[in-house]
Order: C-alpha cells, then structure tokens, then sequence
C-alpha cells in the first residue's frame, strides 16, 4: 500500500508544483493520473521514489517513510519500484541486454557491477523479460538502433528486471503512435493483473484511462480535482479538469 | 525590444551614448597603437629590408640536402700600388684554368677587371684579395658562363704594400649524387623526440584527468550532501589512513624481497597473488545477497578483503622485482632492442615508487569513505543529544586539523619558524570555526559537500590551466634536469588540468534522462556514473584526448624554448646562432608533423566517434 500525504513540492524559484496532495493506492491498483502538461504529474511520480526531493509531506510504502529514509534504505526502497519513462531513456550508446541488466544494479554487489559482470541468473532473467515484451532478438543490438516502440519495451523489461511492487509511469505512450501506444499499455496491464504489480500511469489520453485504468486522479496547478472511477469522468467533470475552453479528443 | 520612437530625449540620449562609445574605441586602439610600439618608419628602413630578404630568402632554402662539393682556386699575382718599372705576366697555358687581371696594378682603392678562362661550366664562387698579411678579402660574386669563362669588375680596397699581393677565384661546384645534410638528421632524431614527447605526455595526463573530471561536473556533484558529522570524521580519517597506507607499503616493501629470494619464488608471488585476491574478493563481495548473512561471516567478509589487499601489495612488490631484475636482463642482452629493457626497468621503478604514493592515497580514501559509511550506520541508532556533542566534538577537531594542515604548508613554504603563528592559532581558530558550524549545521545531510569539492576542483584546474606548460618546464627542468622528460611532465600537468575541465564540460551536458532511469533502479552512485554517464561520454572523451595530442606536438615543437627538450631546443640554438637555413629545415618539419598529425587525428576521430 502507497500512501502519500499533504505532499508539496515548491521548486527553487517559486514554482509551486504540488500543492497538498494526498491519496492512498491499494497493492494491485492501476492508477491513472491526468491533468495537463505541467499541472505536477511528473513531479508526483518522482517524488514518491524522491528523483525529486519533496519540499514537505509524506511518502509511505508499506510503512515505511520514504521522505526520511537515508540513502542506503532510498536504495533498498528504489530496487522495488520500477520507473518507466516518456522519453524511455535508455543508455543510447549499451547494447539492450545491459540496459535491461542496468534494472538489477539495485541487487548485485556494487563492486562487481562496476566491471560488467552479472550473475547467469540476472542476464536468463533479462534474457526473459526481453522474450515477454517480444524483443529477444534484439538483446545484443544497440539500444539507439531500436524503434520507439522497441525502446519502451526495453524501458519496461528494465522496469520488470527489478522485481517490482511499483511500477511509476510517467507519459510512458506519449511519445508513440495509437498502435504502439496500445501494445505498451497492455504490457502494463498485463504487469498489473498478472504479476500483482501496482501502476501508478500518468496519461494524456482519456480513452486509454477508460481501457486501462481502475482508478483516475486528477491535477490542476499541483491540486487533486478529481479522485474516482474513471468512468466518471463526464462533460462537467472534464471541464473541471482541463478547464473550460478544453475540447476532448479522444 | 521596442523601437523607441516616441520619446526624443532618449533617442537623444542613444545618439549620444553612440558617439561616446564611437569615441572610446577610437582612444582604445589609439592607446593600443602606443603600447604596441607601432612603428611604420621601421617597416621602409632600408638596412632592415635588405636584412628581412636575406633572411627570408635563407628560410626558403631549408638545410636538408647537401651535394659533396669540389673547389677549384686559381690565383694571379698583383700590385698596389703599381710597382716603379712594369712588369709582364708569363704567358698563360690555354687549355688550364687562369685569371686575367688588368690593368695588373692599380692606385690603392682603383678598379680593375678580373676575367677568368677555362673554369668548370656553371659554378659559382667568390673573388678574393689576398695581401701579404694573408687575411682574406672578398671583392665580388661571380657565376662562370656555359663557356667557363667569368668577368667581374671590382673595387679595389685601400690596401698598399711594395710587394706582391694575390688575386683568387675560387669557385665551387656539386658534385655526386645529394645527401643529407647533418642539420637534417640531427631535426629528424629530435621531430621523433618531439612526437613522443607529446604522446607520453597525452596518455599520462589523460590517465589523471578522467577520473578527475567526474569531481568537477556539476551534475554529478551537485546532488551529494552529507551531515558535517560525517564530513568531519571522513576528514579526521584521512591522515589516519595516509599512515596506515603508507605503513602497509613500507611492511610489504621490507618483506616481500625477503620472501622472494629467487627468479622463480619471484614469478611464483606474481602469478599467486592475483588468484588470491581474486578469490578472496569473489567470496567477500558476493553477487547478490538473498538474506542477511550471521554476524560471524560479515565481519570476516571486511577481513577478507583487508589480507586480499595486503596480498595485492606483496604481488605488486613481486612484479616490482620481477621487472627491474627482468629489464636489466633484457638491457644487456638484447642489443640494439635495449631500450625495452629499459622500459620494463622503468615500470618497475614505477611500481616501487607509485606503490607508496598509491597505497598512502588509497588508505586516505577507503579509511575515509568507510568512516563516513560507518557514521551514516551509526546516525539513526545513537540517541540525539549524545550525537549532536560528538557532532559539535568531530567538527572543532577538523576544523582544526584543516588549519593546521594549512598552516604546516605556510611555514613550509615561509619558513616562518613561530608556532604561535603557524601550529597554536590556526588550530584554535580552526576549532572555534568547527564548533561554530556544529552548533549552526548540525542534522543530517545538510551540508553541499559535493558542492564544495565541485568548486575546489574547478578553481584549481582553472590555476593549472592558466599557466603556460612553457613555465611549469622551467620548475621541472630543475626538478629532473633539462631535457624531453622536464617537457612530459609540465605537459602533462598542464594536460591533466585542460582536460579536466573539458571532460567535466562533456559530463555536464550529457542527456539527464538515464541518469535518473539508472538512480531509479536503486544504484549506488558509483553503478549510475559506469551505467548512466561512462557510455554518453567516451565519443567526447576520445575525441578531446586526440586533440589535445594535437595540441601537446604543437606546443613540444616550442617547449624546448625553456629546457623541455624536443625539436624546440635545436630551432631555438639556430635562431640564436643566425643560422637560419637550419632554423628552416626545423620549422619545415614542425610543419609537416602538425599537418600530419592533424589530419591523422581527425581520421581517427571519424573513425572512431
């Protein structure tokens, strides 16, 4: 269980990017966040793994305080939330497999993992994830060599290679095409239903948060406007959310 | 910006600051005109022209290849003044070769023409003056005719004598097929110097830089902060580590001959020690770690690792040895190949002399890494109040020992010779100042260290970078004699500090997005920078060591200016000398290595980036 309480983040500079947000997530959810471009989704996300040190508020995760963990725990809490990311950022210049292997570096010894070496375990394990998302193939290409597609497929065996309770996914179809967008989010959804594993997605389209997720927060200026099924989400509730000059798309 | 039309008085204003800085440019380049002595009287100088033309004709005739030469000299007999009863010459034999002088005897400082028959077709020499005194004065060039034949009109110089003096021609003529001159060979032994120097110098610094660069990029640095307690205890661990380090070495550097006595016991240790260190390293840091392990095994795991280390240091020892015994071998049997002999000598030195220095440095390191590791442990578990004395206690004695180390190398370098000055108050002041940030800064992870280490290694790379590689070789050709090994070292120095900063500018703009992707799967910092950053930067890193090789020929041709050895040393001795067609022949090569190299270097670069 995922708790974040009274959470505020103001940037240096001013900027106020989350403003009192406060929700819980039962294991096993798939939890959508939308709001528009800068509204904090990306803040949220990464604030909960501390990416973004929050300036006040809480993060707890079965129980344990994230906001006060000192490093060495950060790390121990970290290794069990995956993070996938719009741009995928992959290392362009590795080959697939130490991209997918880079999601154990939480696990192995330190020293060892400076010289490449991974136990046969981890790189069976990658080779796995890789076969799950279809691209096993592709294990000893350069990761820049890939497609978009391909490359948020990588993202999410990385993700997956961590064994995670979390998965945090920040816009991780907005920079695909409606097709590529669908097979990554069942991916996810397979994640979800399959292995257990909470999802916390923040998505721009609203089709896609009515196909996939369980649940839907809003934010607005860094508030939650809204918190409920997404089927919920009408005309009025819509205009609340975007704001009133807004038109849906989608 | 808006056009601003509608008010006059700032147009006015603008017009006025227009001229202003029209007329400051103008009193700029007028006051640089001055202190640049511009001079266009000089450049119409006769005296100076003919001097800039018999220079640069000297320049474009480069002293490399040389014909083997033969003379020929001729004389014939003349008077000055003309003697009181004439006299008649012999009769010439036609088919030698003769000079023909008339009148045969002038007034001192008279004209006569000298006229020569038979001579070698196409040679060039010189006509000559010879009184009594034998001094030898040149009158005039000639060039002798297809025919063998020359006539020049000369001055006679105002040198009288009653007996009788000599005309000469002496001509000169290649003969043979071209060789080279000695100039050339002694430029082609030192470009070779030259080159090498820069290389050693290259691969030396760029060894320091890349781990130093990590240290002054920003991005990198800016996120590490720590609690002052931690800082200070890392800082008090320091020295304890330097001793213990150098401790180390000195026990494996007075027992490790002892216990290789022999050629084989030698290469034995050197094969032994690396599968022992292997292996204790294997079992004390294992892969991955399902469960907490008992007590017993995490405590022999850091025991494990501390008698690995001591066995590495034994086997450095031993291939220490084994290579000083080996390259002396090698220097006397291998004949003309000796000069590996003596490489493998010299690594061994290496070894001997790095081991200390290494050892004490890595001591430094790993007591102060794990001091800090062991207060981060401690932290949470230790009650409040009691940690914040310790805290306030650690801070006043770092405070201190940063002072007094200040100080140590104050009176060092002074030798100021008052304790008072240099030992008593800077470690009181430096423990008031310690005592003063605990009871300000205490808490945890408050303080920027990473900041702080960020500025510190910026501003000292900048000092470094500023002075001139051609004024750090005049301090190391004291410290190892003049020659190409001073120049290695002020290149490498200044290398190290230029690279630095432009390695640290390429870590600083690499994309942030892995980076956080790497953090975000819980690496440790050491893990983001091999996973995240070492991939984005080697195309840059390889890109600016090749050019900075380029640069380090560049400035070797001209470190020999200063004592740094390379080809600078024999351009700057043929400059002094006037001797400018040698002086050409070494630019020329300068020349052609820089355009070689840069065009090797930007294949490569393509190549490889």
């Amino acid at each position: 269980m995922l708790s974040v309480r009274n959470l505020t983040k103001v940037y240096e500079g001013g900027v106020v990017a989350l403003r009192d947000v406060s929700f819980d997530v039962p294991d096993g959810q798939f939890l959508a966040i939308i709001g528009l471009s800068g509204s904090g989704k990306s803040t949220l996300l990464r604030c909960i793994n501390r990416l973004i040190e929050p300036t006040s508020g809480q993060v707890l995760w079965n129980d344990i305080d994230v906001t006060a963990a000192p490093q060495d725990e950060l790390r121990q809490i970290r290794r069990r939330i995956g993070m996938v990311f719009q741009h995928f950022n992959l290392v362009h210049r590795s080959s697939v497999l130490t991209n997918v292997l880079a999601g154990r570096l939480g696990y192995v010894s330190p020293a060892w993992s400076l010289l490449n070496r991974f136990p046969r375990e981890d790189i069976d394990k990658a080779m796995k994830e890789l076969d799950r998302v279809g691209i096993a193939d592709k294990a000893r290409m350069r990761a820049d060599e890939l497609s978009g597609g391909q490359q948020q497929r990588v993202g999410v065996a990385r993700a997956m290679m961590q064994d995670p309770d979390l998965i945090l996914a920040d816009e991780p179809v907005a920079s695909l095409d409606p097709v590529l967008a669908h097979s990554i989010m069942q991916y996810l959804e397979k994640i979800n239903q399959e292995d257990h594993v909470s999802v916390l997605c923040s998505l721009h389209f609203l089709d896609l948060v009515h196909r996939y997720a369980d649940r839907a927060i809003a934010l607005n200026e860094g508030r939650v406007v809204f918190d409920g099924l997404p089927q919920e989400i009408d005309d009025a509730r819509f205009k609340e959310i975007y704001g009133k000059e807004a038109e849906r798309v989608g | 910006m808006k056009p601003s039309t509608g008010n006059p008085w700032r147009r006015l204003a603008r017009s006025i600051g227009l001229v202003a800085a029209l007329l400051l440019a103008l009193v700029i380049y007028a006051y640089g005109f001055e202190v640049t002595q511009v001079d266009l009287e000089e450049t119409r100088s006769e005296t100076r022209q003919t001097q800039l033309v018999r220079i640069l004709r000297a320049i474009a005739q480069p002293e490399i290849i040389e014909f083997p030469q033969s003379q020929q000299s001729i004389d014939a007999p003349f008077f000055m003044p003309c003697p009181p009863t004439p006299w008649q010459l012999h009769e010439p034999n036609p088919r030698q070769p003769y000079l023909l002088v008339t009148p045969n005897c002038t007034e001192p400082g008279g004209r006569a023409e000298v006229r020569g028959f038979n001579f070698e077709p196409g040679s060039r020499g010189n006509v000559f003056l010879i009184p009594p005194s034998q001094v030898t004065l040149r009158l005039s060039e000639m060039s002798v005719d297809r025919e063998g034949n020359f006539s020049v009109n000369v001055q006679l110089p105002e040198r009288s004598s009653d007996q009788v003096q000599t005309i000469r021609a002496i001509v000169q003529q290649n003969t043979g097929t071209p060789r080279f001159t000695r100039t050339a060979h002694d430029t082609w032994d030192k470009i070779i110097e030259t080159v090498f120097l820069a290389l050693l110098a290259t691969t030396l610094s760029t060894i320091i830089a890349v781990p130093l660069s990590f240290l002054a990029a920003r991005n990198l640095m800016k996120g590490i902060r720590s609690s002052l307690l931690a800082i200070s205890v890392s800082l008090l661990a320091i020295p304890v580590g330097v001793v213990l380090g150098n401790a180390v070495a000195r026990f494996a550097g007075l027992w490790g001959p002892r216990l290789a006595t022999s050629m084989p016991m030698n290469v034995a240790g050197v094969v032994v020690a690396p599968f022992v260190v292997w292996a204790a390293a294997r079992w004390a840091l294992p892969a991955v770690e399902p469960s907490r392990p008992p007590l017993a095994v995490r405590l022999a795991r850091p025991a494990a690792l501390a008698a690995a280390a001591v066995v590495g240091i034994f086997g450095i020892v031993f291939l220490a040895k084994l290579l000083l015994e080996a390259g002396t071998r090698m220097a006397a049997s291998m004949g003309d190949l000796a000069f590996l002999g003596h490489f493998i000598f010299n690594l061994g030195e290496i070894l001997e002399i790095g081991l200390g220095l290494g050892t004490a440095l890595a001591g430094a390191g790993i007591a102060s890494s794990l001091s800090g590791r062991l207060v981060r442990t401690l932290t949470p578990r230790l009650p409040a109040g009691a940690l914040r004395l310790v805290e306030i206690l650690a801070a006043a004695a770092a405070g201190a020992l940063l002072l007094v180390g200040i100080g140590a190398t104050v009176e060092w370098l002074y030798r100021i010779g008052n304790p008072v000055a240099t030992l008593y108050v800077p470690a009181a002041v430096g423990a008031l100042i310690g005592l003063a940030m605990g009871v300000r800064f205490g808490g945890r992870d408050t303080l920027p260290v990473g900041l702080v280490i960020y500025a510190i290694a910026r501003t000292v790379f900048n000092g470094l970078r500023s002075i001139e590689a051609l004024i750090m070789v005049i301090v190391f050709a004291v410290w190892v004699g003049i020659g190409p090994f001073a120049g290695v070292l002020a290149l490498s120095l200044h290398s190290v500090a230029a690279l630095a900063k432009l390695y640290s500018e390429q870590v600083e703009s690499i994309l942030p997005g892995p980076l956080e992707a790497i953090t975000a799967t819980g690496a440790t910092r050491m893990q983001t920078i091999v996973y995240a950053v070492v991939p984005q930067i080697i195309p840059p890193y390889i890109s600016f060591t090749m050019y900075r090789w380029d640069i380090n020929v560049r400035m070797s041709t001209i470190i020999g200016f200063a004592g740094g050895g390379g080809i600078g040393f024999l351009l700057q001795q043929n400059i002094n000398l006037l001797n400018y067609r040698a002086a050409s022949a070494q630019m020329l090569a300068i020349a052609i290595v820089v355009a070689a190299m840069d065009y090797i270097s930007s294949a490569l670069r393509e190549r490889v980036v």
